[in-house]
Parts: structure tokens; C-alpha cells; sequence
């Protein structure tokens, strides 16, 4: 077990990470402040019941997560989180081929200035809860399945399966942005377009597991 | 091994249904050597894989915050620690005003 007096030492460390998480899940400074405030809080208290030795970044970001869900996800005002599928692989196969051709992508860099920051947290925060926080914890934080299933409390199977829709959505969004920047050709694509003119009325079903 | 890359069938459709698991690195050993063995011979797969490979980095960078010094030192007032780490413990005789 974890003796109290090293929480400082050992959690002070994991901030940086669980600030950007917090940010990314509350999409707004002030909440995610106080959602990182309260997790140390609540992580410290515990840190005794913490086995020495484990993961610490996961079960931080577990207690994070879990205070995000039964508090501050309530309260928020979210944007209408649209549901739709996105094709496989979607950006690779709008930039990469014959369009990426016409835009010279080719040095390794150029991801990087074809997305600025904003754009890029933009399209992270459009994602429903259920797939952001997964992708989150998979490509920003580099938590394995096993931990993801953890620390969100699902089984592996889900966590693969929204962390496959939620990058394809987030694929999708940037391919968006990019398109609006003019940076593109519009190239139609009938079954993303198609799935996009979906009933927007359509239940979000999974709103209340993560 | 001369046929063109065809991400819907084959070796390649495989290689690619897996293309997120693998740069998870959530593979078998056996299934991970397979698509490595297939992606350093077919470009068009190999360039897919590091499409999505630059991809998550640029995802990972440009979702890193910087901590508000304010929130730092607020944490660390809470949970009894001297943020700077270059101060030792107070004890009663070193604050001020006392």
C-alpha cells in the first residue's frame, strides 16, 4: 500500500497529463481546474487504498474520469454531439492518395501544419463522451486496452470498438476543417455524405455509459 | 508478391483491418510479424500505417496542456507539498509572523 507522504512526489509529476485530459473533457479551463483539484483531492484521501508499485497514472485518471462523469458532465452545456460513421481509415484516404498528390503532402511535417492546435482540440472536444475519452486515453495518454477498460470500467471488446468509430470521427472532423480552409478539393465521398444526412434526431444511445 | 495493393481483400485488407490495433501494440507476437513482414514489402500499406503513425503523434502533441501555475500551486497547498521542491518542510518556528 501507498504511504500518504510520497503523494506529492508521486502525483505532482502526472498533472500536465491529467490537466490536458480534464480540459479535453470539460471543454472549458475553470471546470477543468477544479475537476483536476477535486481528483488530487480525492486521490490523495485515498492514496493509502492506492497499491504501491501499480499504475498511478491510470488510477488518477480513473478517479478523474469518474468525477467528470457523475458531476461535471452533468452540469455542462454540450453541443449537440451528432452520431454518424465515418468510413474507414477516412483521412488517409482523402489526403493520402490523388488529393494528397494535389496538396505536395509528402515531408513528415506536414500533418503537423495542415492542423493547428486548435483545430485539432476542436475536433477532439466534438466527439460524443463515449468516444472521446477512450481516444483520449489511447492516443493522447498511450493507456493500454486493458487499462482503458479500467480505468472507464468496460469490457476490452468496447474499448476497441469505440476507440475504431471515435478516430474514424475524429478523422473525419479534420478532413472537415481542412476542407472549410479551402485546403482541399471537395471530393465527394456518397457513403460518409450519406451517413451524415442522417436523422439528427437519432437517439444517442449510449450517452450514459462511457 | 507483384499483385497491387488492394485495401479491401488479401494480405493488405487484413494488414489494414488491424492498422489501430497494431500501432496500439496490442497485437500477437505472431499477428504483429505478419503485418510487419507485409508492410516492409508493400508501400502502399507501409505508407497508410505511417500516415495513421504521424497522425496520433500530431493528435498527442497538440493536445498537451500547460498546468496554470495558479492550479499547481493550489494543489499543492492542499495536499501539503512545496511546489518548487526547493524548500524544506515548514515547520512552526520557520513561518513568518510567529
Amino acid at each position: 500500500m501507498a504511504d500518504q507522504e510520497n503523494f506529492a512526489e508521486d502525483a505532482m509529476p502526472l498533472m500536465t497529463s491529467l490537466y490536458s485530459g480534464a480540459l479535453r473533457m470539460t471543454r472549458n479551463p475553470a471546470d477543468a481546474e477544479d475537476l483536476v483539484q477535486e481528483t488530487y483531492l480525492k486521490a490523495y484521501r485515498a492514496y493509502g487504498r492506492f497499491e504501491a508499485g501499480t499504475n498511478l497514472k491510470a488510477w488518477m485518471y480513473r478517479i478523474l474520469t469518474n468525477t467528470f462523469i457523475n458531476s461535471y458532465r452533468k452540469k455542462q452545456r454540450r453541443p449537440t454531439e451528432s452520431e454518424f460513421d465515418a468510413d474507414e481509415i477516412y483521412l488517409y484516404n482523402r489526403l493520402g492518395g490523388a488529393e494528397g498528390a494535389v496538396l505536395n503532402r509528402s515531408a513528415e511535417d506536414e500533418l503537423m501544419d495542415l492542423f493547428g492546435e486548435a483545430e485539432v482540440k476542436e475536433a477532439v472536444e466534438s466527439l460524443a463522451d463515449h468516444y472521446r475519452i477512450p481516444v483520449l486515453l489511447a492516443d493522447v495518454e498511450g493507456f493500454s486496452y486493458k487499462e482503458i477498460a479500467e480505468i472507464l470500467d468496460i469490457p476490452i471488446g468496447t474499448v476497441m470498438s469505440r476507440l475504431h468509430r471515435g478516430r474514424n470521427q475524429l478523422q473525419k472532423r479534420l478532413y472537415e476543417f481542412a476542407k472549410d480552409r479551402r485546403l482541399l478539393p471537395d471530393v465527394q465521398a456518397p457513403a460518409v455524405v450519406g451517413a451524415m444526412a442522417a436523422d439528427p434526431s437519432t437517439p444517442n444511445d449510449s450517452d450514459d455509459e462511457i | 508478391m507483384e499483385l497491387p495493393c488492394d485495401p479491401n481483400s488479401g494480405e493488405c485488407g487484413e494488414a489494414l483491418r488491424d492498422l489501430f490495433v497494431y500501432l496500439d501494440g496490442q497485437l500477437t507476437v505472431e499477428r504483429r510479424l505478419v503485418i510487419k513482414t507485409h508492410i516492409d514489402l508493400c508501400s502502399p500499406c507501409l505508407e497508410r500505417f505511417s500516415f495513421e503513425t504521424e497522425l496520433r503523434q500530431v493528435i498527442a502533441q497538440r493536445c498537451r496542456e500547460t498546468v496554470p501555475e495558479s492550479l499547481r500551486l493550489k494543489i499543492a497547498e492542499a495536499i501539503g507539498c512545496d511546489p518548487a521542491g526547493v524548500l524544506p518542510p515548514c515547520t512552526e518556528g520557520d513561518l513568518p509572523f510567529m
